[in-house]
């Protein structure tokens, strides 16, 4: 094993936006820092680079966002999300402090847009990034770099040495060469475990082995299991992921966006069996987004399918890959390799439970079907017009609950109280805010929030 | 247009350039995280598939800012493998030779530029056997040289043959892209999106991506926009020669303080200027971010552009030596050259890009997609 030649006041563990944000605090309290991104370079950012908003407090319209959107509003959207799953002081915390990351973010090159086009419920909440996540991990990477901080890619940290009350130095493997790093001082900022597919099978069952994962590779929990291992106290429930319904055909890794899909409202969604199992109109869509994910993981095969007519194809965004497409119920549902009968069954029982009555696609229109075990109780309109689209569904992990419990000084603890020189920022530690759900633009900002934090006191430490 | 003509989302070496840029499009309007970059993103979410006028429109649309490569979360390694500027770099250099007349004219001088070099090779020798075999009895300055009424008759049909071949052009790029009927204030807003170049400020002001990787410069917009006032000064130095010679019957050569020379001085300094920041920029950009194939032949393009005013401006400070005979029959070949080929080079960009800004103009504002 090879020492890394020169001890860094802080070496940062990830190279995504809370361990940007932590170097770059740090270094500019006058710090010398590395960063250990785990990624090579063109992947760098983790799940950053898929993100694309910030959810922020604010008393006034200030660019990008309208209206105002306080303290309260903010906690009781978090509230409704978690069922109030969440650590009070710790969301307060990260709520407030998110007026004045705007300005930060701005300063150190993040760029701003109007809401995008198809998300402007969003414009009053959420500010957006100009070119996305990724476009903020440049202009981060490029901050970091003019403050002379070191980035170390396809850097992956396996051991983060706790001896007593602090950290001594870690273990990396950097371009597949082992080196042990040394410094006063430590930020974890290196996301969930959800890449990590036998962890995932072992937390929530074998099933998990069909999921697909939505952001980076990279995040395979490898520092999250060796601190835990090592006594760090734990938050987060560790059999629980977050997972949204999306195109079977994605990716494995990494689809991103691209891969999700609106259509659910205005589908029947049927299992490999032919059978619905749950009311496709429950609520308007981004609040029903999430349940899908899990709805479909609890089917024989962890897959779905959403079954459109020609009157509902173009009520929702376009997705990256087209959809399956036939002139009968039974030609669609043999392409989708389901069994032609038993689909025939349940659209017939489903057309025959539909009323007739106003369809209106943006709002709950109350048009629901009657008699059936499974309603829909919203834009139930009867699947009868050809032709017909398919579209498989698979749950797709976007993020593990399961993480370090901070306190509000972002630092990492023991069963014997605080790690001295260790602080956590991120995915890593979200769970003890997100104890449950999802809300839109909020790992960014608990990243945001707490990275600076825990540059802040990682720098104070070594000062 | 039916949904099934999309392609799968993996990369096939061999798709033309057109399939491979709607394959990467549809990502693009699945994703829209680049929104804010351009107009043409904008425009792209008006359509959920995309014809083959709809992507020659959106490629004009595109200034190879490249702000949507280093955003993109989906570039190579990544299987999506996108490379919005060289796909779209690649329809918008076929939709020029494409619709050219002859189109092998422009699918040569658009990408060699050796094929560039011969001509002006040629033209060369033709004007120095022209200053020598033509040599009039009488006129002053370089029409002592080669007589007004001669040049005349030289440059007018080679300036107006072209423009009438580029008018073509233009009307069959309307055509495939679907263009509604220009109005006076769709072209005003071409026009200002042109004269502040808005499309290369990557939306932040802060500039694009062309030379400094994922860091935001405004040299090309610089570089460009001296190049573009320069050469329109230098244009308007010659008009207003024309109108003097014609309506005041004063010829050339005209002093420095005359509207031909304060045009045309500062016009050809800031060509010259604009020439050589354009070829530093190309030699230190990434050439797989645009369309690599015809590299050669824009590098010569801004070496011409370069030379004509280069040659204009040692004409005028040679003025009443031995050296103006030679230097005029170079500057008038690279003029000639210039315009010879403004249908077939890179010159014709800039009617292509009024032209799709003006469609653009024209079109509903893009809509919204619902989520
Ligand atoms: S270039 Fe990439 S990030 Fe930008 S819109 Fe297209 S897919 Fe999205
Ligand atoms: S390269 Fe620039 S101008 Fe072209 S599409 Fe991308 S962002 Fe727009």
């Amino acid at each position: 094993m090879k020492d890394w030649p020169k001890t860094f006041d802080l070496a940062v563990v990830g190279g995504g936006n809370a361990a940007l944000c932590a170097a770059i605090t740090a270094a500019e309290a006058g710090c010398t820092v590395l960063i250990l991104e785990g990624a090579p370079q063109p992947y760098r950012g983790g799940n950053s680079r898929h993100t694309r908003n910030f959810r922020c407090m604010h008393r006034q319209p200030v660019f990008p966002l309208t209206g105002a959107y306080e303290e309260e509003e903010y906690l009781h959207d978090l509230m409704l999300v978690t069922k109030g799953k969440t650590d009070e002081g710790l969301a307060r915390l990260a709520i407030r402090s998110s007026e004045e990351c705007l300005p930060w973010m701005q300063q150190h090159g993040v760029r701003f847009q109007p809401s995008l086009s198809g998300t402007l419920s969003l414009s009053r909440t959420n500010a957006f990034f100009l070119g996305g996540g990724k476009a903020l991990v440049n202009a981060y990477y490029n901050t970091a770099a003019d403050l002379g901080v070191t980035v170390a890619y396809d850097a992956q940290v396996t051991h983060v040495h706790l001896d007593g009350d602090q950290i001594t130095h870690l273990h990396a493997d950097i371009a597949g060469v082992p080196v042990t790093v040394t410094a006063r001082a430590f930020v974890l900022a290196s996301g969930g475990f959800q890449a990590d597919l036998d962890w995932l099978a072992r937390a929530w069952g074998p099933a998990a082995r069909n999921f697909l994962i939505r952001g980076t590779p990279y995040n395979r929990g490898v520092v999250l299991r060796d601190m835990l291992d090592q006594g760090a106290e734990s938050v987060g429930d560790p059999t629980q992921c977050h997972a949204v319904a999306i195109d079977g055909r994605a990716p494995k890794f990494d689809g991103g966006i691209v891969t999700r899909l609106d259509c659910v409202p205005f589908s029947i969604v049927v299992n490999r069996d032919g059978d619905r199992f749950h009311d496709e109109g429950e609520d308007v869509w981004p609040k029903r987004y999430a349940i899908w994910g899990r709805l479909v993981a609890a089917q024989p095969d962890q897959v779905g399918y959403a079954l459109i007519d020609a009157k509902s194809i173009d009520l929702f965004m376009p997705s990256v890959f087209p959809p399956v497409k036939a002139d009968t119920v039974e030609e669609l549902a043999a392409k989708l390799g389901l069994d032609p009968a038993p689909v025939r069954r349940t659209v017939d029982g489903f057309n025959a439970a539909c009323r007739p009555g106003a369809f209106h696609p943006t709002e709950l229109d109350g048009l629901g079907t009657e008699g059936l075990a499974v309603a829909k109780t919203n834009w139930a309109r009867p699947l009868d017009t050809p032709p017909f689209y398919g579209y498989e569904l698979r749950p797709g992990v976007t993020f593990t609950y399961l993480g370090l419990k901070v306190d509000d000084r972002a630092q990492v603890h023991s069963e014997a109280g605080p790690i001295r020189n260790l602080w956590a920022a991120g995915e890593i530690m979200a769970g003890s805010i997100l104890g449950q759900g999802y809300l839109a633009g909020f790992g960014m900002t608990i990243g945001t929030v707490f990275g600076r934090i825990a540059g802040k006191e990682a720098a104070a430490h070594v000062a | 247009m039916s949904l099934d003509t999309a392609p799968d989302t993996a990369p096939v070496t061999s798709l033309g350039s057109f399939e491979e840029a709607r394959r990467q499009i549809e990502i693009c309007n699945a994703c829209r995280y680049c929104e804010g970059f351009c107009s043409v993103f904008p425009a792209m979410t008006r359509q959920k598939a995309f014809a083959d006028g709809d992507l020659t429109q959106l490629a004009n649309l595109c200034h190879n800012c490249r702000g949507c490569y280093y955003a993109c979360q989906y570039t190579a390694p990544h299987e999506f493998a996108l490379n919005i500027p060289a796909a779209l770099g690649e329809v918008r250099a076929e939709s020029w030779e494409r619709l050219a007349r002859p189109q092998a004219l422009a699918r040569l001088f658009q990408s060699h530029g050796v094929a560039m070099a011969g001509l002006l090779a040629v033209a060369l020798a033709c004007f120095f056997w022209a200053l020598a075999a033509l040599k009039p009895e009488t006129g002053a300055g370089f029409y002592a040289h080669l007589a007004h009424n001669t040049m005349v008759a030289i440059f007018v049909p080679a300036f107006l043959a072209p423009l009438g071949l580029i008018a073509l052009s233009i009307r069959d790029y309307w055509r495939e892209t679907g263009g509604g009927r220009v109005r006076l204030i769709h072209v005003l807003r071409a026009l200002d999106s042109a004269a502040r170049m808005k499309n290369l400020s990557g939306g932040h002001g802060e500039g694009c991506n062309f030379e400094q990787g994922d860091r935001f410069s405004d040299r090309r917009r610089v570089f460009h926009q001296l190049m573009m006032y320069g050469f329109l000064l230098c244009f308007a130095a010659t008009a207003s020669g024309t109108v003097m010679h014609y309506a005041f019957g004063w010829e050339a050569p005209y002093p420095l303080f005359s509207l031909p020379k304060l045009f045309g001085v500062p016009g050809g300094l800031m060509m010259v200027a604009g020439a050589a920041g354009l070829v530093w920029l190309k030699l230190r950009a990434e050439r797989t971010l645009g369309a690599a194939r015809v590299w050669g032949g824009e590098m010569a393009f801004i070496l011409l552009l370069g030379a004509v005013a280069l040659t204009g401006l040692a004409l005028y400070a040679a003025t009443g030596t031995g050296l103006t005979g030679p230097l005029l029959a170079i500057h008038l070949a690279c003029v000639m050259v210039l315009f010879l080929l403004m249908p077939f080079s890179k010159m014709v960009h800039g009617f292509f890009r009024l032209a799709a800004l003006t469609v653009e103009a024209g079109k509903p504002a893009p809509a919204g997609g619902g989520e």
